[in-house]
């Protein structure tokens, strides 16, 4: 799998690019700026793109700008997002373009080597993955909502599925069977009035309505 | 002997004394002696005076309204040589004053303290040249002698007391010079204190973030490979990455809380989210604010909440916590309110002191209503200047 790296810190950069090549994945390129990412990504066309927030000039969103750009342009670019610190509205952001292959982890995600290359396998995959402080804080929006009926069990199980977790990934998580993840699922889509249908993927509807995107 | 008797000092306060004599009849002259001279010429002409004195009637007509008309003009040009005076002579510096009537006080003052002292300091004086040349009148001279360097000073005194009490800012002009001074220079340090912060965050984000993020990036994949180590050695890099990890938690929360950088780029809003949800009581945060307000001012609007919510979380024992920023006219009002016990009293080192000092620090307000059972509300207002 291909793979442009955007990190400003050069110690960053190598211990990624150290990290992704011993997982197998295939570092095209490594560069320290959104607009050499952005020229990166139009001449490689990578399968993912990895993206720090903050970078020059201005060390505020450049990373997150660039990954809209990316997500517009080359819509076959997964994005990967890493930060010191998740935000919400930079999560709506990324989310509002599409909800399929796309990420948004905490820095720290990187040490826990295993999980974190599954997340970007998941991502590279047309999957997601959201930091769990971003779901936290995508709650904290002030609404009035059938989100209520769901009981503190259901919530957990939609939280996963947001976090982009498969009902396999759930049942790890949970400790409990796949029976009665299924069950907690069948609930959560009656309860947030979300009939079967063919045209719709319900899983996504749920998740976009607990997310409020 | 007379440099010994009457040293630098007396003698430039003789001077002053002296200085005061001319400057005083000039100002009397010229703010009550024309105006007065001429508006009594100019009556007089009117009334009494035939048609042949026209051009005489116009021009004292026209004299009195000069006179009176410039007269504020005339008293400030007047201090500016009265505060040289001081200033050359006594080394006396008389900030100036924006009451010119105060200021007229003064120059009317000025002839009768000019007179009495030019003519306390000459008698002195002269009892002392008159003894010169003849000695026989030493007996009356020796004690003028004496009470010359005396009486300038007292003369410098007296005047100096009258300059300062009518020619300087009254208390009201000292107390709002001061108020601004001190509004202008606690701004600067509320601003030189979130800048600093900022660059702290900024530091510690280019810095030690980034190190220890490769520091337990390293250790992980230490942790994933090294798998045929022996047991201690694996068990030493097993705790060597969770403290790793650990600490960049703990970084990471110390970091944000210094300064969030979205609250630069996105607003309070966007950085209202990130605390309301690392709140261990759950949080709901609605904020309606259209335009922005200014960076310290958000910046003191995002510690508030912080604050009331770190304090809910210590003392309230609430289920719950609602956080609502909007704007009241040009102020951005934040109000926090949790489901908890109450009781709480901004003295009882709730933090809520520290929270009301934040919001005094940018002229802002700090109200708390927690009824014993609660729930608990603290309403901060700020201005926002638009």
């Amino acid at each position: 799998m291909r793979i442009v790296i955007a990190e400003d810190s050069v110690l960053l950069r190598a211990g990624l690019t150290k990290l992704l090549a011993d997982g197998g994945f295939d570092v095209v390129d490594a560069v320290a700026d959104a607009e050499q990412l952005l020229r990166a990504v139009a001449e490689h066309r990578p399968d993912l793109a990895l993206i720090d927030v903050r970078m020059p000039p201005t060390h505020t969103d450049e990373g997150i700008r660039a990954a809209l750009v990316i997500r517009n342009q080359f819509p076959a670019v997964a994005v990967l997002v890493l930060s010191q610190y998740v935000e919400e509205r930079y999560a709506t952001d990324l989310l509002s373009v599409r909800t399929s292959g796309v990420g948004y982890l905490l820095k720290d995600r990187v040490a826990h080597v295993s999980d974190f290359l599954a997340a970007l396998r998941r991502v590279a995959a047309g999957g997601t993955a959201l930091d769990p402080e971003v779901v936290a804080q995508l709650l904290v929006r002030h609404r009035q909502d059938p989100m209520d009926r769901l009981t503190p069990r259901e919530l957990e199980v939609l939280r996963l599925m947001a976090e982009g977790r498969s009902n396999h990934g759930i049942v790890d998580t949970l400790k409990v069977s796949h029976s009665a993840v299924e069950k907690y699922i069948t609930s959560i889509l009656s309860k947030l009035d979300l009939p079967p249908t063919d045209t719709d993927h319900r899983r996504v509807l749920a998740v976009l309505r607990f997310l409020r995107i | 002997m007379l440099s010994a008797l009457w040293p630098a000092r007396t003698w430039r306060a003789t001077l002053h004394a002296l200085a005061g004599l001319p400057l005083g009849v000039a100002a009397f002259a010229l703010t009550c002696g024309l105006p007065v001279g001429a508006g009594y010429s100019a009556i007089w002409s009117l009334l009494y005076a035939s048609g042949d004195d026209l051009a005489l009637t116009t021009l004292f007509v026209v004299l009195t309204v000069t006179a009176t008309l410039s007269l504020p003009r005339v008293v400030r040009g007047l201090s500016a040589v009265q505060r040289r005076r001081f200033r050359a002579l006594l080394d006396v510096e008389i900030p100036p004053s924006h009451r010119w009537w105060r200021q007229f006080g003064y120059h009317v003052l000025s002839l009768f303290i000019g007179v009495s002292g030019a003519a306390a300091v000459a008698v002195c004086w002269s009892a002392t040249l008159l003894a010169w040349a003849e000695p026989a009148y030493l007996v009356l001279a020796a004690p003028a002698l004496v009470a010359a360097p005396w009486m300038a000073r007292v003369v410098a005194r007296a005047d100096t007391a009258a300059a300062r009490a009518l020619l300087g800012p009254s208390r009201n002009e000292e107390l709002s010079v001061r108020v601004q001074t001190l509004s202008r220079s606690r701004a600067e340090v509320v601003a030189a204190t979130d800048a600093e912060r900022r660059r702290i965050e900024r530091d510690l984000h280019d810095g030690a973030q980034q190190r220890l993020v490769s520091l337990a990036m390293n250790l992980g994949m230490a942790r994933a490979n090294l798998t045929d180590l022996p047991a201690p050695a694996r068990q030493a890099i097993v705790d060597a990455h969770d403290e790793a990890t650990q600490a960049l938690a703990e970084l990471r929360e110390f970091v944000r809380g210094l300064h969030p950088a979205v609250l630069d780029d996105r607003g309070l809003d966007a950085a209202l989210s990130g605390i309301a949800a690392r709140a261990p009581v759950p949080v709901r945060v609605a904020v309606s604010v259209p335009d922005r307000c200014p960076p310290v001012v958000e910046a003191v609007a995002y510690f508030v909440v912080s604050e009331a919510l770190t304090n809910i979380a210590r003392h309230a024992h609430a289920s719950r916590a609602q956080v609502t920023v909007d704007r009241v006219a040009d102020r951005l009002r934040v109000v926090v309110t949790d489901d908890g016990r109450g009781g709480a009293t901004p003295g009882g080192g709730t933090g809520l002191r520290g929270l009301a000092q934040r919001a005094a620090s940018v002229d802002g307000t700090f109200a708390l209503h927690s009824p014993a059972g609660g729930p608990t509300t603290v309403t901060v207002e700020l201005p926002c200047g638009s």
